[in-house]
């Protein structure tokens, strides 16, 4: 494990569609990284504190996911789950540079 | 001035209503604790019965979420007893140690339900139905056994009953007396009950005194006092409660069957009061709860120490809440002596009513089969009105009439009309005038009124038809599409019709959708919508669908995929099997299952891997997944069988190469079964056919899911071309007709089969309603072929990024 901030270079930003996500596994952690209609890039973590549920397979909707599995709803920039259901995801920090998309890990 | 100590024992129901109607006389006024055994938040118990017979979740019963409690500034403890109660240092202690001080106590600790002490009784596989742990052990027991016992036919009972059937168990229920629900019902209501019952697959032992629990670690049967036996590897015992006085007890309280309580609540100990059903009030402890929240507003106010008027003890009322059968019960319903009943009996109809007076007054009422004058039988019963000036037997509508003058308008300001959440009709008027609610939904926010089992929503909005009048908005009572907008599915279809809109965009946009991008219910309508107006021009929008439909396989809770190929008419060969069996092993199938619907299923295969699959397979996709065409499960019909009399094979293949890939409201199945034995179970099928001599009778709206209905005759036609013209027709008008996510059992019942068949048996627009279908099926493509021929979706849909690290 390495203590500082780390940054990894992992798509191009077309190669994820507004309002797509995409499966990044960085060693064990998996992340959903999605482009959202903003065209902003953002990244939780992909696993719903529900029952686990793939994230980055949701339907897209503003800076919201809804969860494939139980269609909980999750705040893709803060990570935080809606009302009336309870939880959080990791988020993760996403930094644009030109065509390339990355994630700082720290 | 220090803010006095309030503190609650029991964070259910009538304890958090008593918090609830505290806070509105005083926001501020007290520091408040609460604390809970179970370890949930408030929850609304009642719908229990409705989780286990699967209308709802265990996520949409919460009364009081989290949020609340920390919204007004209420501590709370889950998952703590209180097992000690110090009435004179004023501390009560929890089973972890944890002491808080009070200066008043509430205790609302409910009731236990009663547990017959027999042998056995403490056996894996049996329990009790009360709380969301109980409803949990019988929704893990439906999985792995198939036979239940309830024993006892009280509502309760019953409740859990339909529940297990819901969840495919075997059920019988034990009842000691003659008849069912007799706290409830006379006897001829009773019988109805059980036949309605039975007819739903419910199996009754009466007169039966449960001696004993036999089995190993397991229950396997339960024997009666007559020495009978019956099998069974679940007992749920629904056989009364008894108010939990535990803690009462310990602290000193005075008690008889429940802590018994003056009329502002008080115990017999200065500052400790108690509610709800662990109380009780001139002899007697509730069970329901209208009572519990009459006395949480009495209590209230006696603890703000405002002017509170005494509790007088309630009149009760009950509905059995299992679907398809309507009963009503309330007051004194048993006649005899100085109590005369009127009764009505439909014996064709299956409609009872029953109405017990005294003297000048009614004071019971028994309902079945249609308990639609409930609440206004119960006014009048709790209003104590003098009937006699009226012709008795015009206080019932007449036998499947219609209700006449509003119920609602004659009722005073202070009754009840939402019994669930014990909100009154002036509350609710209030509510309309002074926060401009007019919507029952709105209703439903600001008061709680109809936020349980929904029983009383006609009433509200009658209610708000009265009390608004000319500004009375009946369109804001529609089914909208979902909470981002207030636009029904009519309205979008015209709109999108009349303004040529061609986005899902340009609809949020012009109907002035509330949110800026939907949700997961609009905008998979929506893209529905657009493609079933705009057939040949409108292009899908891949974001907008759900990830089966978008990845064209079947997403497993693991993240993997099940990929399911055509097999047209359940037909298959073995170059297919080949196939199909090289692919599983070359790609590592979880599991090769053979599906309910005639063909089989590679699962556990991973998202990469899809298009790899396909492509090998290079069978066409069976849109296992899909809102189309599902299968066309046929029998093997008269080219083997010695009893078909027609080729259902072929008219199966057939049908399903001229359905398949477009799209549909929700999932169409079909079926062709070769003469009336039905070996494909063509009566139950969105469109089934079974082959007779000399022709094919079609028959339509039947579903074997969640909801089972048997389909209905459509018609009788001669030969298979014109099967298929009318299955073509019925299909395309469920398309331009349906609801998103309807199936065509409940659009059918919508719409009316009378009304269907008026336009499918038109020749002419059968005629057109096939070629509108024929223009929907020029554009599709098999969804596998078309990704496998495109780098660019491969890459963006199926491939994921992996680094090592
Ligand atoms: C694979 C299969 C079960 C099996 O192992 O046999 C299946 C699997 C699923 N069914 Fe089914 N159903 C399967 C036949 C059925 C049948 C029987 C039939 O088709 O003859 C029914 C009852 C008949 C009917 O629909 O009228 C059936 C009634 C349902 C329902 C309830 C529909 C309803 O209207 O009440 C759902 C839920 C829904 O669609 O909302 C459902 C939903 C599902 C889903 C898609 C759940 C989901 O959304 O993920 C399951 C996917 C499992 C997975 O992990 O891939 N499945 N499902 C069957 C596939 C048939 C096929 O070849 O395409
Ligand atoms: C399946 C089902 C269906 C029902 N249907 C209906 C219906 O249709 N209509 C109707 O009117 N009523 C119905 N009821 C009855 C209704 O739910 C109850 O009358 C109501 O919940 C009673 O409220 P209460 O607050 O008195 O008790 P509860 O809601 O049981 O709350 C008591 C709480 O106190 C907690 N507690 C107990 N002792 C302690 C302690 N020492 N320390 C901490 N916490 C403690 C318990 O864990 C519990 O959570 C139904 C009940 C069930 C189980
Ligand atoms: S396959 Fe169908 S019946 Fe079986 S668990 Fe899934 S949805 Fe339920
Ligand atoms: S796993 Fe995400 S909602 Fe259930």
């Amino acid at each position: 494990m390495k203590k500082i901030a780390e940054r990894i270079k992992v798509v191009k930003v077309d190669e994820i569609s507004k309002e797509f996500g995409k499966a990044i596994e960085i060693g064990d952690v998996k992340i959903a990284l999605f482009r959202l209609k903003s065209g902003n890039f953002h990244a939780i973590e992909n696993r719903c504190p529900h029952k686990g549920g793939v994230l980055v397979e949701g339907l897209v909707s503003g800076e919201h996911v809804f969860c494939p599995m139980h269609d909980w709803k999750i705040d893709i920039t803060s990570g935080k789950v809606e009302e009336p259901d309870h939880g959080c995801v990791k988020t993760f920090e996403i930094e644009v540079e030109g065509d390339d998309v990355y994630i700082v890990l720290s | 001035m220090a803010k006095k100590r309030l503190v609650l024992v029991g964070n259910g129901m009538a304890g958090v209503k008593t918090i609830e109607e505290i806070l509105k006389i005083h926001k501020d006024c007290f520091e408040i604790t609460v604390i809970g055994e179970e370890p949930y938040p408030n929850y609304n118990r009642i719908l229990l019965s409705k989780v286990l017979q699967g209308d709802t979740t265990v996520k949409d019963i919460t009364l009081n979420d989290w949020n609340w409690y920390k919204e007004n500034n209420i501590r709370l403890f889950v998952n703590e007893k209180v097992i000690q109660v110090d009435p004179n240092a004023k501390v009560i202690t929890t089973h972890i140690g944890t002491a808080i001080s009070y200066d008043e106590l509430i205790i609302a600790t409910g009731s236990k339900p009663f547990i017959l002490p027999i042998p056995g009784k403490d056996k894996e596989g049996v329990t009790t139905f009360r709380d969301i742990k109980d409803t949990e052990t019988m929704v893990k027991a439906s999985k792995n056994y198939r036979k239940a016992a309830v024993i006892g036919g009280g509502l309760l009972g019953l409740e859990a009953a339909r529940g297990l059937l819901n969840l495919g168990m075997e059920v019988t229920v034990v009842h000691l007396g003659s008849s069912l629900m007799d706290r409830q019902l006379d006897v001829t209501a009773a019988t109805l009950l059980k036949e309605e019952l039975e007819v739903q697959g419910m199996r009754f032992l009466l007169e039966k005194n449960t001696t004993e629990i036999i089995g190993h670690e397991r229950v396997e049967c339960i024997r009666f006092s007559d020495g009978d036996f019956l099998e069974c590897d679940l007992v749920v015992m629904a056989v009364g409660i008894n108010p939990n006085v535990e803690l009462a007890n310990q602290a000193g309280l005075t008690i008889n069957r429940g802590i018994i309580v003056n009329d502002y609540l008080q115990t017999n100990i200065p500052n400790i009061y108690a509610v709800g059903e662990c109380a009780e009030h001139k002899g007697i402890a509730y069970g329901l709860v209208a009572p519990l929240f009459e006395q949480a507003k009495v209590l209230a106010s006696a603890v703000c120490g405002s002017l509170a008027s005494p509790y007088q003890g309630s009149v009760v009322s009950t509905q059995l809440k299992v679907s398809g059968v309507e009963v009503f019960s309330a007051g004194d319903f048993i006649e005899g002596g100085e109590k005369k009943a009127l009764r009505i009996y439909d014996e064709q109809d299956g409609l009872y009513k029953k109405m017990v007076f005294k003297g000048k007054k009614i004071v019971g009422a028994v309902l079945f089969g249609d308990s639609r004058e409930g609440t206004r039988l119960f006014s009048l019963i709790k209003k104590n009105t003098d009937v006699s000036d009226t012709v008795k037997v015009s206080l019932l509508q007449p036998l499947g009439g219609e209700a006449g003058e509003s119920v609602v308008a004659s009722m005073e300001s202070d009754e009840i009309i939402c019994g669930c959440n014990g909100v009154s009709k002036g509350s609710i008027v209030q509510a309309i005038h002074e926060q401009g609610c007019a919507t029952v939904d709105a209703i439903k926010s600001c008061t709680s009124a109809s936020r349980s089992c929904g029983g009383c929503k006609s009433s509200i909005s009658e209610l708000l038809e009265i009390t608004l009048g000319e500004d009375f908005d009946p369109a804001s009572h529609k089914e909208t599409l979902c909470g981002c907008t207030d636009h029904s599915r009519d309205e979008v279809i015209e709109a999108i019709r009349t303004k040529h809109l061609m986005h899902t965009r340009e609809v949020m946009h012009v109907l002035e959708w509330k949110t800026s991008d939907g949700c997961s219910k609009c905008r998979p309508a929506l893209n529905y919508y657009l493609g079933m107006i705009h057939p040949t021009e409108y292009e899908d929008e891949n974001e907008s669908r759900y990830v089966n439909e978008r990845l064209h396989a079947n997403i497993q809770k693991d993240g993997s995929f099940g990929v399911v190929p055509r097999m047209y008419g359940g037909v298959t060969s073995s170059a297919q099997l080949r196939k199909i069996a090289d692919v599983a092993d070359k790609y590592n199938a979880k599991l090769l299952k053979v599906t309910g619907g005639q063909r089989i299923d590679i699962f556990g295969i991973e998202k990469e891997d899809l298009p790899k699959v396909w492509e090998e397979l290079d069978m066409p996709s069976g849109y296992a997944y899909g809102k189309t065409l599902r299968t066309v499960k046929t029998c093997v019909g008269e080219t083997f069988c010695r009893f078909g009399t027609q080729d259902s094979l072929s008219l199966g293949i057939a049908l399903e190469k001229r359905l398949e890939r477009v799209g549909s409201p929700h999932k169409f199945k079909m079926a062709v079964s070769a003469c009336p034995r039905n070996c494909a179970e063509s009566g139950i099928k969105d469109f089934g056919v079974v082959g007779v001599e000399g022709g094919f009778e079609m028959y339509v709206g039947g579903n074997g899911g969640t909801h089972l209905r048997a389909a209905d005759l459509l018609g009788k036609v001669k030969t298979a071309e014109e099967v298929i013209d009318y299955a073509s027709a019925y299909f395309q008008y469920y398309r331009e007709t349906g609801v998103y996510l309807e199936r065509t059992s409940k659009w059918l019942e919508r719409m009316g089969l009378e009304n269907i068949k008026i336009v499918i048996e038109n020749p002419e627009q059968r005629k057109e309603l096939n070629e509108r279908l024929n223009l929907a099926v020029t554009v599709q493509e098999d969804p596998w072929k078309k990704i496998i021929n495109n780098d660019k979706l491969k890459n963006e849909l199926f491939e994921s990024v992996t680094i090592q690290h």
